[in-house]
């Protein structure tokens, strides 16, 4: 733990403090119909234009039901048409390298992927998509998932600051409007920013080129029909092969990459995804991809104590969120710059920590600092292979995702779900002092209560459901890359990833299964869709309560104490459910790495 | 049921005009100012030769195992490494034997090769694959630790090729961001005197 990675992470907050407020207040006027921006003689024609072709009232508000049923038709109608396009890409366009088109159950598993803002990949991008697919399947909903996640939060929001109300909003202006005033500009901006550090925006065919030392290699011997040719000892015949060619990945990377980032899909071009060089060329571009993880969601905060009229709300949120964040950098940079010991006593130098699965421009610092924000965001996006960090490096991401990811978490979902604990953490100070809780003046009752809970019990269910069921399965042993606790920790990690909508993964487990795409496209579905309704179905409560004034008993949501009773909350949760199956995992493998135990 | 078919309509319609606006106008614009103004880099920062042969990107790592040239760090990429098709890592955790003993075997190696001691510690980075599998840096200290048999390999001073590894550091990013590395693909063609 260097003094420069302690630069790099003051550098870092400040940038986030920084751009929090101004990105609130553009929220501000994004999420209100008759809102105001400087971009509106560009884009307010088009934003009509949309209304008028979807037959859009934009006048006209919804209440609860209303909203989640547009916004469960869209996510339909929009993870069809993804789906239809992954299983007929060998007969669409701009596909060069004439990829086959996928599965059924691949492509309902990216379908549901991207739908949800997961961006789960059981593939290798650059080896299974076309430019098409990455262009038009996925990036579509790296936009409208963002959209959806951001017009959810910004619908319970307005459901605690109206009072005696019924509508929460309009779901076809939120999509819109956020698509077209936020993320838009924000990403056509960002996107060229990344080209110049390198990263590529081309619809070249793959590039051939020429080594500078061809290189001897030994493949399987195959004959001419292309079948490998067995030996005596029926184990294929090897022989040798001298490769002289690099076939490097090309096409539109940087327009996918920018909204990848800002709107917390985390979905990779390539296989690699932010370590791949042309992915995460620099390490500025490596700043940039973590700040613009967290951007929004940050500003989301500000947007919640400008909306209520309580901007200490607001910013308590928001210290809640950066204090469990620099907790989890603190343990995470620790573990990896502390390194394997195993490796150690074989002759690795200890002061270069865990660096397998890491890049040398990034370095321990960075590669563990991605890896806290892409999972306390719903990003998912990897600079280094979470796999191979140390146990207890490991932990961090996988419980930060078991958090619920509710620091900054996803655009707008890490609002919703931290606002759930907000409204747990006034129940459980008004159970403290025999008062009914409060939140922002609206008295809190056992429906509110049940509504939140349930949302984060499905969480919970499909978690540790999904991981208990593949762990005595066969079709869920046979993907394991390692065997161990570690074994059990790739298991775990993959369904905490599906079901919080990260898509992060120990990547070594193998997931493109018939068993594996359903089960965790079933995962995914379940922590998007189930934990909306009861969230929304809470907002649709909350708005038709009167909001009653302070009084001497009232307790205040914005302070020191509120601060860590929301912290204490979160972690109590996680840590009640997490905690035994955490212990078979990452935390059996940490003393086992110290004795020196190998798998 | 109205309700259901005002919203299945404009679910539909929204679907079809947002895909035109993100996916169809955005990466285009994108693209034409990309190619505009980094049209380099926006092809993939491509080492060309003097007859214009592609030989590799100054982004994307390559495979070397001759004395004569730096070598790389070990990759995962594809079955035969630097594989910049399948990019990927090892995936190995903190308790694979597997690991423990891929790296046992490059330690060895990395020490024969360069004429260490069996008591001196091996930079992580030689001995260890990276996440993309294509890491087109190894540390400055690698490089050093190389240079002696590149040097005598090459039959040139020691010197010339430590200032051949200064020339092709990139720095840490304005200076305190992430690491400093050194470019393999670019040093060994500045050696070959590309």
């Amino acid at each position: 733990m260097n003094s420069s990675g302690w630069l790099q992470l003051a550098v870092f907050i400040g940038a986030l403090a920084l751009v929090t407020k101004p990105i609130g207040l553009y929220l501000v006027q994004v999420l209100d119909a008759k809102g105001r921006t400087w971009l509106d003689p560009v884009l307010q024609p088009l934003e009509r234009l949309t209304y008028r072709i979807m037959g859009v009232d934009a006048a006209k508000e919804h209440d609860w039901r209303r909203y989640t049923l547009a916004m469960l038709l869209f996510s339909l109608a929009s993870c069809v048409s993804t789906y239809a396009i992954l299983r007929l890409q060998h007969l669409l366009p701009l596909n060069p390298q004439g990829l086959g088109p996928l599965s059924p159950d691949l492509a309902f598993n990216t379908a549901v992927s991207f739908t949800t803002n997961t961006n789960w990949q059981s593939y290798s991008g650059e080896s299974t998509m076309s430019y098409l697919s990455q262009m038009v399947a996925l990036t579509l909903h790296n936009f409208v998932s963002a959209s959806v996640g951001i017009g959810i939060a910004a619908a319970l929001v307005r459901a605690v600051s109206r009072h005696s109300a019924k509508t929460i909003g309009n779901f076809w202006v939120d999509l819109v409007r956020t698509t077209y005033f936020l993320l838009l500009p924000l990403c056509l901006v960002f996107a060229v920013v990344l080209v110049s550090q390198g990263m590529i925006q081309n619809f070249k065919p793959y590039t051939k080129a020429r080594l500078v030392e061809p290189i001897k290699v030994s493949v399987e011997k195959k004959n001419d029909k292309g079948e490998i040719v067995l030996g005596a000892d029926s184990g294929p015949v090897m022989e040798e092969q001298i490769v002289v060619e690099q076939l490097i990945v090309q096409g539109p990377m940087a327009s996918q990459v920018a909204i990848k980032m800002l709107g917390t899909n985390g979905g990779g071009y390539a296989n690699a995804n932010a370590a791949h060089p042309y992915e995460n060329p620099t390490p500025l571009s490596n700043f940039l991809q973590m700040l613009s993880i967290f951007a929004i969601g940050s500003g989301l905060t500000y947007y919640l104590g400008r909306m209520t009229k309580n901007q200490a709300h607001g910013w308590s949120v928001w210290g809640a969120m950066m204090t469990l964040f620099l907790a989890g950098v603190l343990v995470c940079w620790w573990a990896e710059a502390r390194g394997n010991p195993v490796h150690q006593s074989l002759g690795i130098a200890a002061l270069d920590g865990n660096m397998e699965g890491k890049e040398v421009r990034f370095g321990i610092f960075k590669s563990a600092l991605f890896a806290t924000i892409t999972t306390d965001a719903s990003c998912g996006a990897v600079n280094a292979m979470h796999d191979s960090f140390t146990a207890i490096g490991g932990v961090v991401p996988l419980f930060n995702m078991e958090l619920g990811e509710v620091v900054i978490g996803g655009v707008g979902a890490g609002l919703y779900g931290m606002l759930v604990f907000v409204v747990l953490a006034v129940f459980i100070a008004g159970l403290m002092v025999g008062r009914t809780p409060e939140y922002l003046g609206k008295k809190i009752h056992a429906y509110d209560v049940k509504m939140a809970m349930l949302s984060l019990l499905v969480l919970t269910l499909s978690i540790l459901g999904f991981t208990a069921w593949a762990a005595v399965s066969p079709w869920g042993l046979a993907g394991l890359n390692n065997t161990g606790p570690h074994g059990l920790s790739e298991i775990l990690y993959a369904y905490s990833s599906a079901t919080a909508n990260n898509g992060s993964a120990f990547a070594g487990l193998t997931a493109n299964t018939p068993w594996y795409n359903t089960t965790l496209g079933l995962a995914m579905l379940t922590g998007r869709f189930l934990m909306i309704v009861p969230i929304m179905a809470l907002a649709g409560s909350l708005v038709q309560k009167k909001i009653s004034p302070p009084s001497a008993g009232t307790f205040p949501v914005s302070g020191g104490t509120f601060i860590i009773l929301l912290i204490g909350t979160v972690l109590l949760i996680g840590a009640l459910n997490f905690l035994p199956v955490l212990a078979l995992g990452p935390i059996v493998e940490h003393f086992l790495t110290a004795q020196g135990h190998l798998f | 049921m109205d309700a259901f078919l005002t919203h299945l309509r404009a679910a539909v319609l929204g679907t079809l005009v947002l895909a035109v606006v993100t996916c169809g106008a955005y990466p285009l614009v994108v693209w034409g100012i990309a190619q505009a103004f980094f049209r380099d880099k926006a092809d993939g920062s491509l080492i060309l030769d003097k007859d214009g042969t592609v030989r590799g990107s100054r982004l994307i790592g390559q495979g070397f195992m001759g004395a004569i040239y730096f070598h790389p760090r070990p990759s995962a990429a594809g079955a035969n490494g630097y594989d910049a098709a399948n990019s990927g890592g090892s995936n190995l955790g903190p308790t694979s034997r597997k690991l423990a003993d891929a790296i046992k075997d490059r330690v060895a190696a990395y020490r024969a090769e360069n004429g260490l001691k069996e008591t001196d510690t091996v930079p992580a980075d030689a001995v260890t694959a990276s996440g993309s599998g294509l890491d087109p840096h190894i540390s400055p200290r690698n490089a050093e630790l190389q240079a002696p048999r590149v040097a005598k390999a090459r039959g040139l001073a020691l010197e010339k090729v430590l200032a051949e590894i200064h020339a092709h550091t990139d720095p840490a990013g304005l200076g305190f961001l992430g690491e400093p590395g050194v470019n393999v693909l670019r040093l060994n063609l500045a050696l070959d005197g590309r």
